[in-house]
């Protein structure tokens, strides 16, 4: 007891238990956890946990990383994104009409979409912290206008809303490939010949394995992760996220550039949106105008399992991923695991809601209000 | 008594016909606690926002360090080392101690180009800190939620002196707290004050300002009515003062002497 004289009586020892609750990714351990095991026991032998499986959920929850990460450090930073859908599909379409309505070489129309897109998210940004409106109204405004045109433009100049071909004009192009292509193909025709992953046995790829790679979507959400992760625990910039989310005020008063950080995370939010437009035209090989429809709020709602609060100023990157990992589990999982696949609704809503309340008790912990 | 760090010479502040500040002179020294009272509506907060750079003197002169200052915009009040700790917008409750104690002041550990928070660093200053002042902390990264309004108040001052204040304004930092958290406040103010920092104490409390303070100048309707020393006058003075002499005589004795 040579310390004492250190210790302060009124602070209780807290629980083990009760400090790794104030984790914000707990709620997105516990779900990932409980998610996989409830499939295991109903769906391992449906062919989920195969190669094939695997790479269905994995690309599906990849998906939800991408728009995940940005929607995560914008909401830590305190506002919320609701155009990420709209610019999804607006995305895609610009990528369409600069490269196959006008026939650019595709890099360039992915570099000018990108340019666009995310001077998008600057307007966002701009006009929600110098108005102080708030960020829900005004993205909720730029979300139709966004919408707008993405059906209005190819109307306009195709006479249609899908446009088609991207593929053929993205064939051999550097740019494309980093979005589109698939690696380790070696390594997964190897996995293959040795009987590791199955192969086809009939048609035109007899001998390939069934999955031939990992897409360059998955590389990209596993770095964006990463980035992010990086971005809000280790850095300077992630400090003034935080603190920009927790109260804007205190922040201005300690001379963190608020304004500059939001603005910063609006366009955060639109370069992801963007990536996961560019990552599925390359796929899909078309540009339609209702792509990305509700992806907003699907975003939202990974990282809200993901344990960020709606109110900003808490919340992790790793959660969101988590979060983004047990949608696309969960979404791929009841199809596999037979489910009608309506009930991803209603089972959606309820985690929502559990989470929720479960992150508001634990910032009731953390702030030690009553 | 050296010389004072900063001078208030005659300041005059408009509000369009509101004339909020009408000729008020104080100078700080280092080192004391200068207690500025009024109450509601006496001009402290213009006064001390004009100190610390947000307001424009319409009419007057500012000089710190010996030289007329005219600062454009608080950050340079802060970078000349005037900080001003608000009761409220001091602290950010989901953060850690270490992190907002570093807000806006990150220490920065550098890998090749690549900038990063230096958090050990962070750590470690942030406890030393607040074993100085007296708080116990469970660890660095606890949440300033968890500290009470005292102690929240405690860690912003030290902060402040931390990063070189020279000027410490608080502007009422005690007007919500309990007894025991204001005695805490109080001892922060006697431990900055003899680290040679300047303290201007802001408050409508006359108990607090006569237990630290060296000085006392009382604000009434944007006029000073002069600064006294410590032990020149008692608390009954500087509460007529406050109140310009008036209702206040009324309730005198059922409030004891002291409101």
């Amino acid at each position: 007891m040579a310390d004492v004289s250190h210790t302060d009586e009124r602070i209780k020892q807290t629980s083990r238990l009760r400090q790794a609750l104030i984790r914000p990714e707990l709620g997105g351990i516990v779900g990932t956890v409980a998610v996989f095991v409830f499939f295991f026991l109903f769906a391992h032998d449906s062919g989920m946990f195969n190669a094939q499986g695997v790479m269905n959920w994995s690309v599906v929850s990849a998906q939800f990383m991408i728009i995940a990460v940005g929607a995560c450090l914008l909401m830590i930073a305190g506002e919320f994104d609701l155009s990420v859908g709209s610019m999804i599909g607006f995305a895609g379409m610009m990528i369409a009409i600069f490269g196959v309505t006008y026939e650019l070489p595709m890099w360039i129309a992915i570099l000018i979409t990108f340019a666009i897109c995310i001077a998008f998210g600057a307007l966002n940004g701009y006009i929600v912290v110098k108005t102080g409106l708030p960020s829900f109204i005004v993205t909720l405004a730029t979300l139709f206008i966004l919408r707008g045109f993405t059906i209005f433009i190819p109307q306009t100049l195709e006479r249609k809303t899908i446009i088609g071909g991207i593929r053929e004009a993205a064939e051999g192009d550097w740019l494309a490939a980093v979005f589109g292509a698939k690696i380790g193909k070696p390594i997964f025709q190897w996995l293959g010949d040795a009987g590791v992953i199955s192969t086809f046995e009939r048609g035109s790829r007899i001998g390939e394995p069934v999955v031939d790679g990992i897409p360059m979507l998955i590389i990209w959400a596993l770095g964006l992760v990463i980035f992010g992760h990086w971005l809000l625990t280790r850095t300077r910039f992630g400090n003034w996220i935080f603190a920009s989310g927790g109260d804007a005020d205190a922040a201005r008063n300690s001379g963190v550039p608020v304004t500059a950080v939001k603005i910063k995370m609006f366009m955060f939010t639109a370069f992801c949106a963007t990536v996961f437009a560019v990552c599925q035209v390359m796929e899909f090989g078309s540009a339609g105008a209702d792509r990305g429809l509700l992806k907003e709020f699907e975003a939202i709602i990974a990282v809200v399992i993901g344990g960020a609060l709606l109110t900003g100023g808490y919340g992790s990157v790793i959660g969101a991923a988590l979060g983004a990992l047990i949608f696309g589990v969960v979404q791929q999982g009841l199809f596999f695991a037979g489910v009608e696949s309506s009930l991803f609704r209603v089972f959606l809503g309820v985690i929502l809601l559990a989470a929720v309340i479960l992150n508001t008790y634990i910032r009731r912990i953390i702030t030690g209000e009553r | 008594m050296s010389e004072p760090i900063i001078q208030m010479k005659n300041i005059e502040k408009h509000f369009g016909s509101v004339i909020a500040l009408a000729g008020v002179s104080v100078d700080i020294f280092p080192g004391e606690c200068h207690c500025l009272l009024g109450d509601n509506g006496a001009g402290k907060s213009t006064f001390i926002k004009t100190m610390s750079g947000v307001h424009k003197p319409t009419k007057g002169e500012i000089v710190f360090d010996g030289k007329p200052m005219n600062f454009a915009r608080p950050r340079n009040a802060m970078a000349a080392g005037i900080a001003t700790v608000h009761q409220h917008l001091a602290m950010i409750p989901l953060m850690s101690v270490s992190r907002n104690f570093f807000m806006g002041n990150e220490p920065i550990r550098k890998i090749g180009p690549i900038r990063l928070f230096d958090h050990e660093h962070a750590n470690t200053v942030t406890m030393e800190a607040m074993k100085k002042m007296g708080i116990n902390l469970r660890g660095p990264d606890q949440a300033v939620g968890t500290l009470s309004g005292g102690e929240r108040q405690t860690v912003a001052i030290s902060r402040a002196v931390h990063f070189g204040a020279k000027v410490l304004i608080l502007d009422e930092p005690t007007s919500a707290l309990g007894v025991r958290q204001t005695s805490n406040v109080l001892a922060t103010i006697d431990k900055v004050r003899k680290e040679g920092v300047a303290v201007v104490f802001i408050t409508h409390n006359v108990r607090h300002a006569l237990a630290v303070g060296d000085r006392f100048t009382v604000l009434n309707r944007g006029t000073t009515l002069g600064t006294a020393k410590k032990g020149e006058i008692t608390a009954e003075e500087l509460q007529d003062m406050m109140a310009g002499g008036q209702e206040l005589a009324v309730l005198e004795g059922s409030l004891g002497g002291t409101v």
